[in-house]
């Protein structure tokens, strides 16, 4: 959708008028059937028991910011992409690398299990095989093009298909054995950051958050913009849908993380705090969509809890930016990326209400002297 | 953010929010009645007033915002990194001390936001007092600006140097604590506001209200459910997948990443002889569900070849295939499918309205990859209506459940820090750092925290 340019008779105030009259509109209408909000059901629902989740595996390798990962479907390898140009594939239970890719371009930013995009505007396909010794950088397929640096991309239901998004403000399909562009979609009127597939029972959908401050449902068959959302006070990090379909996260600058409801086609939580300043760069949910985990440009990870509203605990540990978290496919971990260049796997301690908390207290002696007490719990 | 750096205005605009926020912080903590308690601070032989310890920072960070300490730690280091606070000793160091160390709040005519962008003729005057005032008293990276600002500003340096040399004789009538404590500002606001290099990037304005006009004008005419409606369908969801998120209940047999024992990934493969229980349970929550399960699809499959309705499955795997498949092979694809599943007479044909066969076998004259698509969505409602909720009644369905594992649990080792150390493949520069972080994880395994977790 091209400028038009301005019709005879309007002027660049008119339409601004305009604009906010129908902005108003909307709100107003979004209301009529507001009749509660979320952490008032939600107050029916059992506090969370306390979480303890930890850091216990961290993967060192690259040479600098490591900007993107993302888990395999066997649940235990993951990819990852950094500033050093490469791309490594990680057996995060053993912690071995198992391919590393050298990339011509050193700003990868994206990276699924398999496409890679990044700021040289092209998208590239990498097959991955078993055999160590293929020179997998020379398989590479250049799938994707756009005109300015492409900031996330994610396989459809198969790997037939990529979706890309890009600095251009548009998002794209693509098909991958030809790459040929199948249908773009336009919308946003600044870069578009970020994109998550809809895991729905028709599969059609998918929503994208710019630097416009707004998060954009689309069509993928008509590229369609069908519904759109615009409460973020900054640029829009990343967007993650809800493990229903019916609803979606989204992470900010603006130091909040917003849950918003397709059904209702309104903001129904605001995931902040007053001593959360620093944006919040990628966000993912647990498996039963109970907790959202939140990466910041302070460093840490914020546990929230998605119905309640309240936060559950905060992660330490990286020493820089975190560019993205990700819960493992099967939902046992939590994988971390950040500009530390380090990769981490965290998991929870915690058994749930089914289990008995035992302490232990051990005391060793050792000549004929109390050298050592600690506390095991179970 | 974006590596767009500036936005129509003109001003940085992820700083923007994040400096308004700390700002607020810095605010409220010199706030008369509420705001912390300052005292005079001795620096060598000095008194420098209104000044605080980081150990008080911390405590009046942790009561303001109800935090635990670690948070307040975290969050004073934010603000001492980027300038709201500076230390006075040590002050190239930008951390914040929980202990007697003495800080001072950084003037507002010295906040980033306040006089952003930091101008490289400021700099340039900056550095040049501190030349005259000690010879040779530069650090490497401030004599390289230096020196390059020279080159860069060179038509203004007597400008530079006359400022500097002004500005020195009227801080030399200052007091002595005064002016240490001015030259500890300056200090402080250097350090961090160097002045970078810019891009700047340009915008259409009147196409984002055009664009924004169509974009409202289109919801207002959407169709919108209650909130208590779909609200309940989110506390529904999350209740019935709660024993299925293992970092809410853990998992059986074990959490493979805590035990080091992958029984239960292997327990779980896609194919097994045998399912376990959760696994069967899940296929009942939602079609999806049953669908998205290569195991559970096969059973489905069975169940549906024993009630001589399979065919409606076949036809939508092989629409699925041409919806998610090559380009290439939609024409070839959608020939197949029409041969198999929609001629008259088609050895698996499939039951579908007269309206919706009309509509698809039109459309497979010009075949594209959407053009099964209300063929399929029909077959798949009336699997999801009829076919779904008997095969959940059946016997083979309940056979399968009663036949389904439920994992024991394995007990945990007592001793965690005799588990196997997982060492990465490693670059031999990491490897004595690596062995040294192992060995800190195993003494302080087990110390559980609800408000946080560091090591």
């Amino acid at each position: 959708m091209a400028c038009q340019g301005l019709q005879k008779g309007e002027t660049l105030e008119s339409l601004k008028r305009e604009s906010e009259t129908l902005k108003k509109k909307l709100e107003e209408e979004r209301n009529k059937l507001n009749d509660v909000e979320l952490h008032q059901v939600a107050e029916k629902v059992e506090v969370l028991s306390a979480l303890s989740i930890k850091t216990r595996r961290v993967l060192k390798g690259h040479g600098n910011k490591v900007l993107c990962m993302d888990w395999c479907k066997d649940k235990r390898r993951m990819v990852s992409s950094s500033q050093d140009g490469k791309v490594i594939v990680w057996d995060a239970f053993t912690l071995n690398k198992e391919h590393g890719v050298p990339l011509p371009c050193t700003w990868v930013l994206a990276c699924a299990y398999a496409p890679l995009s990044g700021l040289d505007n092209k998208c590239s396909v990498i097959p991955l095989s078993l055999d160590k010794n293929e020179n997998l950088a020379a398989k590479k397929k250049s799938v994707a093009m756009h005109t300015n640096y492409v900031s996330g991309c994610s396989f459809t239901n198969s790997d037939m298909q990529l979706l890309t998004s890009s600095g251009d403000g548009t998002c794209a399909l693509w098909d991958v054995e030809s790459g040929q562009l199948l249908q773009s979609f336009h919308g946003h009127t600044a870069d578009v950051l970020s994109l998550d597939l809809a895991p729905s029972e028709t599969g059609n959908t998918f929503v994208s958050g710019g630097c416009d401050m707004k998060a954009n449902v689309w069509d993928m068959r008509s590229g369609q913009n069908i519904q759109s959302f615009e409460s973020h006070e900054s640029d829009i990090n990343c967007v993650k849908y809800y493990p229903s379909g019916d609803a979606f996260a989204s992470a900010s600058d603006d130091a909040t993380c917003r849950f918003y409801d397709l059904r209702a086609d309104r903001e129904v939580a605001v995931y902040q705090k007053d001593s959360i300043i620093f944006g919040a760069s990628t966000c993912d949910f647990s498996l039963s969509g109970r907790l959202l985990f939140a990466g910041y440009n302070d460093y840490t990870i914020n546990v929230w809890d998605v119905l309640k509203g309240t936060r559950a605990t905060i992660l330490f540990g990286h020493e820089n930016r975190v560019s993205r978290v990700r819960v493992s496919p099967d939902g046992t971990a939590l994988g971390s990326a950040s500009w530390d260049s380090t990769l981490r796997v965290s998991w929870s301690f915690s058994t749930g209400s089914n289990y008995i908390f035992r302490f232990i207290k051990l005391l060793f002696w050792v000549n004929s002297r109390l050298v050592l007490e600690f506390t095991v719990a179970f | 953010m974006t590596i767009n750096t500036l936005a129509k205005g003109g001003c940085h605009r992820e700083q923007m929010a994040c400096f308004r926020k700390m700002e607020k912080v810095i605010v409220a903590m010199q706030d008369p009645d509420m705001g912390m308690k300052m005292r005079n601070q001795r620096l060598l032989i000095t008194v420098i007033p209104h000044a605080m310890t980081g150990h008080d920072i911390i405590t009046w960070l942790t009561h303001k915002y109800r935090i635990s300490e670690e948070e307040a730690l975290h969050l004073g280091n934010m603000l001492v990194k980027y300038g709201y606070i500076y230390p006075l000793k040590e002050p190239r160091c930008l951390v914040l001390r929980p202990d007697e160390s003495p800080y001072r709040f950084q003037t507002p005519y010295f906040w980033t936001s306040t006089r952003w962008p930091a101008s490289e003729l400021d700099y340039a005057i900056y550095l040049a007092k501190k030349n005259i005032r000690k010879q040779g008293e530069l650090m490497e990276y401030e004599k390289e600006r230096y020196s390059l600002l020279h080159k860069r500003i060179n038509h203004t340096w007597d400008f530079v140097v006359m400022q500097a040399r002004e500005q020195l004789r009227s801080s030399k009538q200052r007091r002595k604590a005064d002016r240490i404590v001015l030259e500890c500002q300056e200090q402080a606001y250097w350090l961090i506001n160097r002045p970078p290099v810019r891009s700047i990037t340009l915008y259409c304005i009147q196409l984002y209200c055009v664009v924004h006009i169509e974009a409202c004008r289109k919801a207002l005419g959407r169709n919108r459910v209650k909130s208590s409606i779909c609200l309940e369908g989110f506390l529904k969801y999350s209740e019935q997948y709660l024993n299925h998120d293992p970092i809410m209940q853990g998992c059986l047999p074990s959490n493979p990443w805590i035990s080091d024992d992958t029984a239960h990934w292997t327990m779980n493969a896609e194919i097994v002889p045998v399912p376990t229980r959760l696994r069967v349970e899940r296929w009942s929550f939602s079609f999806t569900e049953l669908l998205n399960d290569a195991m559970g699809r096969k059973e489905f499959m069975t169940y549906l070849e024993k009630e001589f309705s399979a065919e409606n499955l076949y036809f939508w795997q092989a629409c699925e295939d041409i919806r998610h498949g090559e380009n290439s092979k939609i024409v070839e694809k959608v020939e197949d499918v029409y041969k198999n599943f929609l001629a008259p007479g088609a050895a698996r044909w499939v039951n579908i309205d007269s309206k919706t066969m009309d509509k698809t076998l039109e459309g497979i004259k010009r075949p594209h990859r959407f053009v099964m698509d209300d063929a399929q969505m029909h077959i798949y409602f009336l699997m999801k209506k009829d076919s779904y909720p008997r095969y959940l009644k059946s016997d083979l369905y309940k056979n399968m459940l009663a036949k389904a594992i439920v994992p024991q649990e394995t007990k945990k080792s007592v001793f965690p820090f005799m588990r196997r150390q997982r060492h990465s493949s490693p670059s031999p520069a990491q490897t004595a750092t690596q062995a040294a972080e192992e060995e800190g994880l195993a003494k302080g395994a087990g110390a559980n925290s609800a408000a946080g977790s560091h090591f």
